[in-house]
């Protein structure tokens, strides 16, 4: 096609290895893992799973999180700079509101 | 000049695009980041003035005990409007004045990365400022202080819907302003310019806008849920269905503190700029500072909860955001040792520039001692809420980041406008100004520990005469001031008529915003520098002899423009652009149909500012359109 | 004004780049509402909780939020392949999954509004208002993103060879899908445990 060296100029220049680019197909199969995670997920509601349901839920989240984040916004095949943006801010996050909850849960005196 | 407006090759699209640089519509339109910082600049000084007759009536109104010149109310007006308007409206838009005009000329580029949004941040800006002063016709200003505690602030005595939309604009516009620094600090450095070469400024640039990133979207939360309690019934805040009121105050000043480095590491990044020219040395520990910032930004977001000791957040918190404070104390102590060692062995002149920029160092330093104190529990108990939290935030604010903006102004001044400004009227500004200030907040140290209580209408008779000798004091401080300001006026508007001609390096100074035309042409650079060094420019006209004296380089490229080259042809600057402008009218309807729970309004400022996001999208660029690799911009 | 990619210092697009500065932000934007939910999870004011939550119907729209990723990275890959056609057939089917998500959810606060649940009635239905609103208005702006890319992409405005503006609102519409795995397992899925679903 006429316009691939277009289309692969600027994305060369980029500076990330933009060289592999998930096929249709690679997509959709990421696209069923994701599926079957959250019928995992959902799984939950119908069956008890005891104590594993909290850890379980959360490691589900995790994975498929950073399945998006890898596959579908790209960050595996893009400049780590992106990648550490997007995990800089979750973790801030992660770690500024844990804090904050802290101070709720430990010892508030009147 | 005009750049030439080619039509597009596209389909045609009629739309308005102005090209002249003559003219009010050029300036609304403007993109050039040079003009939008000047705006910046002129804008902060009228709400200084705002900001500075509200505190002229609180002054006023607490020279004596007992007197009642204002009322409770309108002094409740006064000293959140004050806060409000001095944190909000000057300081931080101080910052950006001089964030927009020198950033583009010290990393060697022609604009920042994009200059519409550019635009829009000032324009947000204004008009956020617009929308809270009309809150003192439209049934009185917020009164509940700048922090604005609920619950008591999403009760309607309060009139806080208006800070609670007002801020949110404002916040808007620094996180736009924030996303545009960091693209453009990492994206469009000259060649050459690595990180470890850019100057302190820049550091302290993109180490402001990780905070406005991260800091901002905080306090949008905190005012949404406070706007709702207030406006439309929520349960954020209301002890009565459960709610805490401690997390208003968590969120706020989640926001809160960092929001103070972003007030102070600007000015820090000014004097970094200011101090080693007039020394005639270069910074001492560059890399020092450049980390000691970012330090001071990190640890910077660990230390909220130290606004809140007497809240019931109980001891194990206290005491580890007592420890976390003091640390932050260690990175902010390098710079001033740096700074004080950046003069020592230098052959110093002390120009105004200079003297302001030592007033940064010696009075922000005072503030430092007693922002210690406070980290210490027990002392903080005594002193909350009483007049010795304000001698030190206006010593860190007003003696620290002030001081260095005033500092900067004197120093780029003539890159700016091409002429001086008078050094002996600079002088008078100066010791006048350091008067004034030690002489209105020197003795609130004392009559805070003498329990003077904060946001107090009435100066109580029964603290004592001391205490009201304090008081008259810092009144007539303020009247010192007062005529302080009017000789910078003074000297800021006769330089602009009729100042000397500066050339285009007055100072001698190391960084390349100096290398440039005077004022600088609209596309900065005819060539962009190559970047070989840290203090680039310096290098340029200095080699340094056996005995690390400098001298003069007689070719060393040190001069950028060339009034014969004409290469302005070929170099394309974005043409001017009312979409921002007009995109950001919006923001009225919406915001005051927020204020008012009014749909119409609401739907109204919505349906506007989409129409103008649109506009934005699809409005042409000059020549040709910009996504085209082969018709891309500047030839350098 | 973006510049060619050529001649930045970090060798990357503007706009990608500035995208992902504005998406870490959002992190803590999200994260304030989700704290304020987890604080207020038992706040209920003598009003409804998280009982009131129907799993199966807010699973099937997750669901959906989730395959419209999919449509949506299959949208870029076709614009990169300079298959515009098949770029809008994905763009809209993406905004459409978009609106069926908006409309369960639409759905689903009027039935808790019916059953008690509203802004007004507890700390806890202020937060799970607030987070799940907010995100549901940021799905709304990305629909709107989407119905502007395609109609631009129809006008020429939007062509081959362009399709960093499709992944920057790729990069958005996915970051939007990312916060609803973290609401649907932290706001409906966990606290569901608690009351032995």
């Amino acid at each position: 096609m006429a316009d691939t060296t277009q289309a692969n100029a600027p994305a060369e220049a980029e500076g990330g290895a933009h060289g592999h680019h998930p096929t249709q197909q690679e997509y959709i199969r990421i696209a069923v893992v994701l599926a079957i995670l959250t019928a995992l997920e959902v799984s939950t509601y119908y069956f008890e799973f005891g104590r594993a349901a909290l850890p379980l839920l959360i490691v589900l989240m995790a994975i498929k999180f950073v399945m998006v984040a890898g596959f579908f916004m790209h960050l595996r095949f893009d400049t780590k700079l992106f990648g550490r943006f997007l995990y800089t801010g979750l973790a801030w996050a992660v770690v500024l509101y844990t804090l904050t909850l802290l101070v709720f849960v430990v010892d508030a005196n009147q | 000049m005009a750049m030439t407006t080619t039509p597009t090759t596209e389909a045609p699209t009629p739309r308005f695009r102005p090209s002249s640089r003559e003219g009010i519509l050029s300036w609304i339109g403007t993109t050039d980041h040079k003009r939008i910082g000047i705006m910046y600049f002129w804008t902060v000084l009228v709400f200084f003035a705002f900001g500075g007759t509200q505190s002229g009536l609180i002054r006023a109104q607490l020279a004596q005990a007992e007197q009642s010149l204002i009322t409770a109310e309108i002094y409740n007006q006064m000293f959140t409007m004050h806060g409000i308007t001095m944190v909000f409206l000057v300081v931080m838009p101080f910052a950006a004045a001089f964030f927009n005009y020198l950033l583009p000329l010290m990393i060697g580029a022609r604009d920042v990365a994009f200059p519409r949004l550019n635009a829009f941040s000032y324009w947000f800006y204004l008009f956020g400022g617009i929308f809270l002063y009309s809150s003192f016709l439209l049934g009185g200003a917020p009164n509940g202080s700048w922090v604005g505690y609920a619950p008591l602030s999403a009760n309607a005595v309060s009139n806080m819907a208006f800070y609670a939309v007002g801020l949110q604009i404002l916040g808007v516009s620094s996180l736009a302003s924030a996303i545009n620094f960091i693209t453009t600090i990492l994206n469009m450095r000259a060649p050459g310019m690595t990180f470890m070469r850019m100057p302190i400024m820049v550091w302290m640039t993109l180490v402001t806008s990780f905070l406005l990133l991260f800091a901002v979207p905080i306090i949008a939360v905190a005012l949404f849920m406070l706007q709702f309690d207030a406006v439309f019934g929520a349960q954020f805040f209301q002890p009565a269905s459960g709610g805490d009121p401690l997390l208003y105050q968590h969120l706020f000043w989640l926001f809160g503190h960092p929001e103070v480095y972003i007030m102070i590491l600007p000015a820090m990044g000014i004097v970094s700029e200011v101090m080693p020219v007039f020394s005639r040395k270069p910074l001492f520990g560059y890399a020092a500072m450049a980390f000691a910032g970012a330090a001071i930004g990190f640890i910077g977001f660990g230390v909220w909860a130290h606004h809140m000791f007497t809240s019931a957040i109980g001891p194990v918190p206290r005491a580890a955001f007592s420890v976390a404070t003091m640390f932050i104390a260690v990175p902010t102590g390098i710079k001033i040792f740096n700074w004080v060692f950046t003069m020592w062995g230098g052959k110093v002149r002390f120009t105004t520039a200079m003297l302001f920029s030592v007033g940064f160092v010696s009075m922000f330093t005072i503030g430092g001692l007693s922002g210690v104190m406070h980290a210490v529990v027990p002392h903080n108990a005594q002193q909350h809420d009483t007049y010795f939290v304000v001698a030190h935030f206006h010593y860190v604010l007003f003696g620290g980041a002030l001081f260095g903006f005033i500092s900067g102004v004197y120093y780029w001044f003539p890159k700016v406008t091409g002429k001086l400004m008078d050094e002996k009227l600079g002088k008078l500004h100066f010791w006048t100004w350091l008067l004034g200030f030690n002489l209105t907040f020197g003795p609130m140290h004392l009559s805070g520990l003498l329990g003077q209580p904060r946001r107090t209408a009435v100066l109580p008779e029964e603290l004592g005469g001391t205490v009201e000798l304090y008081n008259l004091l810092s009144s007539l401080g303020f009247v010192v001031l007062f005529g302080s300001a009017l000789v910078f006026l003074y000297n800021l508007i006769r330089s602009l008529r009729r100042g000397e001609a500066s050339g285009d390096d007055p100072w001698d100074a190391r960084t390349i915003e100096w290398m440039t035309a005077t004022p600088p042409k609209p596309h900065n650079f005819d060539v962009i520098p190559t970047v070989t060094a840290r203090d680039e420019f310096w290098h340029r006209k200095y080699a340094e002899d056996e005995h690390h004296v400098p001298v003069p380089v007689p070719a060393g490229a040190a001069v950028d423009h060339d009034e014969h080259a004409g290469h302005d042809e070929h170099i394309h600057m974005p043409d001017a652009s009312v979409w921002p402008f007009i995109q950001t009218m919006g923001a009225l309807p919406l915001g005051y149909g927020l204020v008012y729970a009014n749909w119409w309004l609401i739907g109204a400022g919505v349906v506007w500012m989409v129409a103008g996001f649109f506009g934005w999208i699809i409005e042409p660029l000059a020549e040709g359109d910009d996504d085209e690799p082969a018709t891309a911009l500047a030839a350098h | 004004m973006s510049v060619a990619t050529h001649e930045t210092s970090m060798g990357l697009d503007h706009r990608k780049l500035a995208m992902w500065i504005f998406l870490a932000s959002e992190f803590l934007f999200f994260g304030a509402f989700v704290s304020a939910y987890l604080l207020y999870l038992d706040t209920t004011n003598r009003g409804p909780g998280v009982e009131i939550f129907d799993i199966p119907f807010t699973s099937v729209s997750s669901f959906v939020l989730l395959m419209s990723s999919l449509t949506m990275v299959l949208a870029h890959n076709s614009h990169v392949r300079g298959d515009m056609r098949g770029m809008r057939l994905w763009i809209l089917a993406t905004a459409g999954q978009g609106m069926v998500f908006l409309g369960g959810q639409v759905y689903e606060f009027t039935v808790f509004y019916r059953e008690g649940l509203n802004i007004t009635q507890s700390p806890f239905a202020s937060s799970f208002f607030f987070l799940t609103g907010f995100h549901g208005a940021h799905v709304f702006i990305g629909v709107l993103l989407l119905l502007g890319l395609y109609s631009l992409s129809l006008t020429g405005k939007v062509k081959v060879g362009q399709d960093v503006k499709t992944e920057m609102i790729g990069l958005y519409w996915h970051f939007v899908d990312i916060i609803w795995v973290i609401i649907f397992t932290v706001v409906y899925l966990i606290p569901e445990l608690r009351v032995g679903g």
